[in-house]
């Protein structure tokens, strides 16, 4: 961990850094988009390893678990909706590449300005022994709004995302004021009502 | 070295994921290259929360919540960005942003 600073820990945060940072430019320089996936898994990777030279223990777990799954998944779509996903031969699929980098690269430099020019405060107080019981705590506790909030959130994303996702509901087979006694399907023989 | 400079270079790197993240945003024609592009400025938001966290304040939990929307806000994202992208596509077998450009704002 970092507590003490050690020269080896700081070394390995720099290289995981500059590893993120190289895996996150890789997403968008290879032709194959399941190498491009794969980069990005490698960001994340990186980032929570640097979360667990923090303390962040538990972050940095669910950090590398849900963006192994989630890489996985994309990596489904990618081959789904993506014409070129083995990179087999070179392609670029970019509008204004020229503006874009002109406003990554400022919000980069502007960012950096920022970050070396503010007088940052001294560090209060010493790294609890247990940082994933404090994070518990606060949830429980008195960041429980934060819980509630984000808890509606994900319901109102599960709701959202079946209904987007959804090829045919019951409004498409019996109308829009559900009165058909038949179902209109495709094939017939579908589930009655 | 002080962790002040610690939080310097980790902000810094976390600037970095954020401005290519950008780029690949606003650059890419994919839907999905695109949620690529968000998923990499949420990290860089992760990264600045941690190192926050350790460096100004370790004693209160309040950059660990903030990791924590930070992770919840990319679940969100992908969910709801891969159900517009199959829904998109059944409609009009559209995939790039460029075929959907009239619902531009």
């Amino acid at each position: 961990m970092l507590t003490d600073l050690s020269g080896w820990v700081i070394a390995t945060v720099a290289v995981l850094g500059l590893l993120s940072v190289a895996s996150g430019v890789a997403v968008f320089v290879v032709d194959s988009m399941a190498r491009a996936t794969f980069a990005l898994l490698g960001s994340f990777l990186a980032v929570a390893g640097v979360l667990l030279a923090f303390d962040l223990v538990y972050l940095a777990v669910v950090t590398a678990l849900m963006m192994t799954i989630e890489m996985a998944i994309m990596a489904v779509f990618m081959v789904m909706f993506m014409m070129n996903p083995a990179g087999l031969m070179p392609m670029t699929m970019v509008h204004n590449p020229k503006g874009s980098a002109v406003v990554g690269a400022g919000a980069f430099v502007v960012l950096t300005v920022g970050i070396w020019t503010i007088d940052w405060p001294a560090r209060r107080g010493q790294l609890p022994t247990d940082s994933t019981r404090q994070l518990g705590e606060a949830v429980m506790g008195s960041h429980m709004l934060v819980m509630l909030i984000v808890g509606i959130g994900l319901f109102a994303t599960i709701l959202a995302g079946t209904v987007l996702a959804t090829a045919r509901g019951r409004y498409d087979r019996f109308g829009a004021d559900l009165a058909a006694r038949r179902p209109d399907d495709p094939v017939p023989g579908g589930l009655p009502r | 070295m002080t962790a002040e400079l610690v939080l310097q270079i980790v902000l810094t790197v976390a600037a970095g994921l954020i401005g290519v993240g950008l780029f690949g945003a606003l650059s890419q024609q994919s839907i999905v290259m695109v949620m690529m592009g968000l998923e990499l400025v949420l990290n860089g938001v992760l990264l600045a929360g941690g190192a926050a966290w350790f460096s100004l304040a370790p004693e209160l939990p309040d950059a660990q919540m903030l990791a924590v929307v930070a992770l919840v806000v990319m679940a969100v994202e992908m969910a709801m960005g891969f159900a517009v992208t199959i829904a998109i596509y059944r409609a009009r077998q559209v995939d790039m942003v460029d075929m959907a450009t009239d619902l531009n704002g």
